[in-house]
């Protein structure tokens, strides 16, 4: 039982560092972002590619995988997406929709459709195992691995947002443009670097969840729908909110998964609908700020 | 103020080109009758459309999931021809019940929330009845799709052929009648108050609509509209899978509505047969990577603008993507 916790933790974990990104851009932007899987997708594909032709080590592809996303992120806001800030919730669900689209059509044409496997080093493959019986905890390394690196991200980013200078023009940004914009903080690049930042943060959720959610050209479509639970379940006002949302719904696959494998998905499903009736704003609604 | 009333009525006129329009389309399976088949799915997909506007176009819910009833109708007609009755009208008419019964449960769930709630929310309705779908294979048959449904003939004359010429006409049929329905529907004052919660739903209220009895109306008859769509596409295929609940549904039939045109009845219908057409033509060239080319129609017409491509299909002949 301590194992599903664990498993589900560690999920949970990568689901957060998924959709961090996707929370703040939907937070600061109001922009309704459906492809941010897509880059989620670029990541693993440049770990997955980098370590099969040029054996570069496992390790050593992760900040690659953040920077190629971050930079691919950087350069579609400031050319597709920035016009699209002001336009219609569905005109943004149909932009997003297309780029989708185009991403998965274009990995499966230039890589092919088949599932990618990432090759692990050694010393993260094993297990351990603690404890006997109902209680034992067998925690696989790289599930470990997984929930150590996303917790220092989940520190460094609670800590960039509540005690840096950038954190709190961020800040301020979400929650009064306009104003913001007035004390002369530049919301233009505020946007772009977030923008490229949790595309990027994507990216190495990506190539981190390689080996644990499987790599292929449709993984934006299959886990834009967690994603969106996330934010939505979450609310966009902090991060503690969807990081509860996203260990909340790792725990929640994964026991589903484990104890009624017939009803897997329906919990999940379920208990989206049922959180988002009562509270239609996700958890955590954002005070004082400008909706 | 007979003035007044008779410009107000004259949206809700009948125009001329409107019944030639439709003798062209009844005229189509006998002008192009090895395209049967593809005329069937435009008035399939035309008719979902339709419903989705509705929703969408003139109460302006956004919605993912509209696939939901959509998968119902074509379920519940493959089942009640299989395990009860082969007679399509009354299995449509079932259909549409239960779609209707579906839409009313699910209109709970669209009152609250922003834009983003509202997606969520029909989104995971849809996807709910995917898994129920895929679970339950005793009854559905799972993953395979349900398999060996024999339909008889419509009013007990018309056999469905294998050239589709019937189920051209018992689909086109289907769609003019929901069409005038439709119609109807949206000229009448209720649907007035349809566009004014559409357009500020705060003032709406403020006058004294029912707002949220409206929107659990409309809800509930786009589903039923949805799931004659479903019903028919079942029906004409013999054939009802877990494509018919797919994410790719309800984004093809946003795409759809938003090429031909939201809060516009024949928006649905134009923007069937443009969409029927270019993913003929596309995936007849690339089977595979077509979903590309539609991911870039998408993005441009977006980022051009509906407005300035003013007519898609005087674009779409200058030069496609």
């Amino acid at each position: 039982m301590l194992t599903i916790l664990f498993d589900g933790i560690a999920y949970g974990m990568l689901l957060f560092i998924l959709a961090v990104g996707l929370a703040v851009t939907m937070g600061l932007m109001n922009f309704i972002n459906l492809a941010h899987g897509a880059f989620a997708m670029v990541g693993g594909y440049t770990t997955v590619l980098l370590m099969q032709k040029a054996g570069v080590p496992f390790l050593a592809c992760l900040p690659i995988a953040f920077l190629v996303s971050a930079l691919l992120g950087a350069v579609l806001e400031r050319t597709l997406y920035r016009p699209l800030y002001r336009k219609p919730h569905l005109d943004q669900v149909l932009f997003s929709i297309g780029l989708t689209f185009m991403a998965v059509a274009a990995v499966d044409y230039f890589v092919g459709s088949t599932q990618q496997i990432v090759q692990l080093p050694e010393w993260l493959k094993g297990r351990t195992e603690i404890g006997s019986g109902a209680w034992t905890l067998g925690m696989g390394h790289y599930r470990l691995f997984i929930i150590g690196v996303c917790a220092a991200l989940t520190l460094a980013l609670q800590y960039i947002l509540a005690s840096t200078r950038f954190g709190s023009r961020l800040r301020a940004s979400v929650d009064d443009q306009r104003v913001a914009a007035g004390l002369g903080i530049n919301v233009n690049i505020v946007f772009l670097s977030t923008f490229a930042f949790g595309s990027g943060l994507a990216g190495l959720g990506g190539a981190l969840g390689a080996e644990v959610l499987g790599l292929d050209p449709t993984f934006p479509l299959k886990f834009m729908i967690y994603f969106l639970i996330v934010v939505a379940v979450g609310g966009t006002s902090s991060i503690t909110g969807p990081l509860l949302a996203a260990l909340l719904l790792g725990v929640a696959d994964v026991a589903g998964k484990y104890y009624i494998p017939k009803m897997g998905a329906f919990i999940v499903y379920s208990l989206m609908i049922v959180i988002l009736i009562w509270r239609p704003q996700g958890l955590y609604v954002r005070q004082g700020g400008k909706s | 103020m007979i003035d007044a009333a008779r410009s107000l009525k004259q949206a809700s006129r009948w125009k001329p080109w409107e019944p030639v329009l439709w003798l062209l389309a009844f005229a189509a399976p006998v002008l192009l009758p090895t395209h049967a088949a593809l005329i069937n799915e435009i008035a399939i997909v035309g008719l979902f459309a339709v419903s989705l506007d509705l929703v969408l176009g003139y109460s302006g819910i956004v919605s993912l999931g509209h696939a939901a009833f959509f998968g119902l109708g074509a379920y519940t007609a493959a089942l009640f021809a299989k395990h009860v009755m082969p007679d399509p009208l009354v299995g449509l008419a079932v259909a549409i019940v239960a779609s209707l019964v579906l839409g009313l449960v699910a209109s709970l769930t669209i009152q609250r929330g922003s834009d983003l709630t509202r997606l969520m929310v029909t989104l995971g309705v849809a996807l709910i009845l995917l898994e129920l779908a895929n679970k339950l294979d005793w009854l559905t048959g799972g993953a395979d799709g349900l398999q060996g449904v024999v339909m008889g003939p419509v009013l007990g004359t018309f056999e469905f052929d294998l050239s589709g010429r019937t189920a051209a006409y018992y689909s086109l049929a289907v769609l003019l009648l929901f069409f005038i329905f439709a119609r109807r529907f949206v000229h009448s004052p209720f649907g007035a108050t349809l566009k004014a919660i559409r357009d500020n739903r705060l003032r709406a209220m403020a006058i004294g609509i029912p707002v949220t009895s409206r929107l659990t109306v409309v809800y509930t008859i786009a589903a039923g509209l949805a799931g004659a769509a479903g019903a028919l596409l079942a029906q004409t295929t013999g054939f009802a899978s877990l494509d018919v609940f797919e994410f790719h549904r309800s984004a093809d039939v946003m795409l759809i509505l938003v090429v031909g045109g939201t809060g516009w009845l024949y928006g649905g219908v134009a923007g069937a047969i443009v969409f029927k057409l270019m993913q003929d033509a596309l995936s007849s060239i690339t089977p595979q990577y077509w979903t590309f080319w539609l991911g870039l129609f998408l993005v441009v017409l977006v980022l051009v603008g509906r407005e300035r491509l003013f007519k898609p299909w005087t674009w779409f002949g200058k030069g496609r993507s």
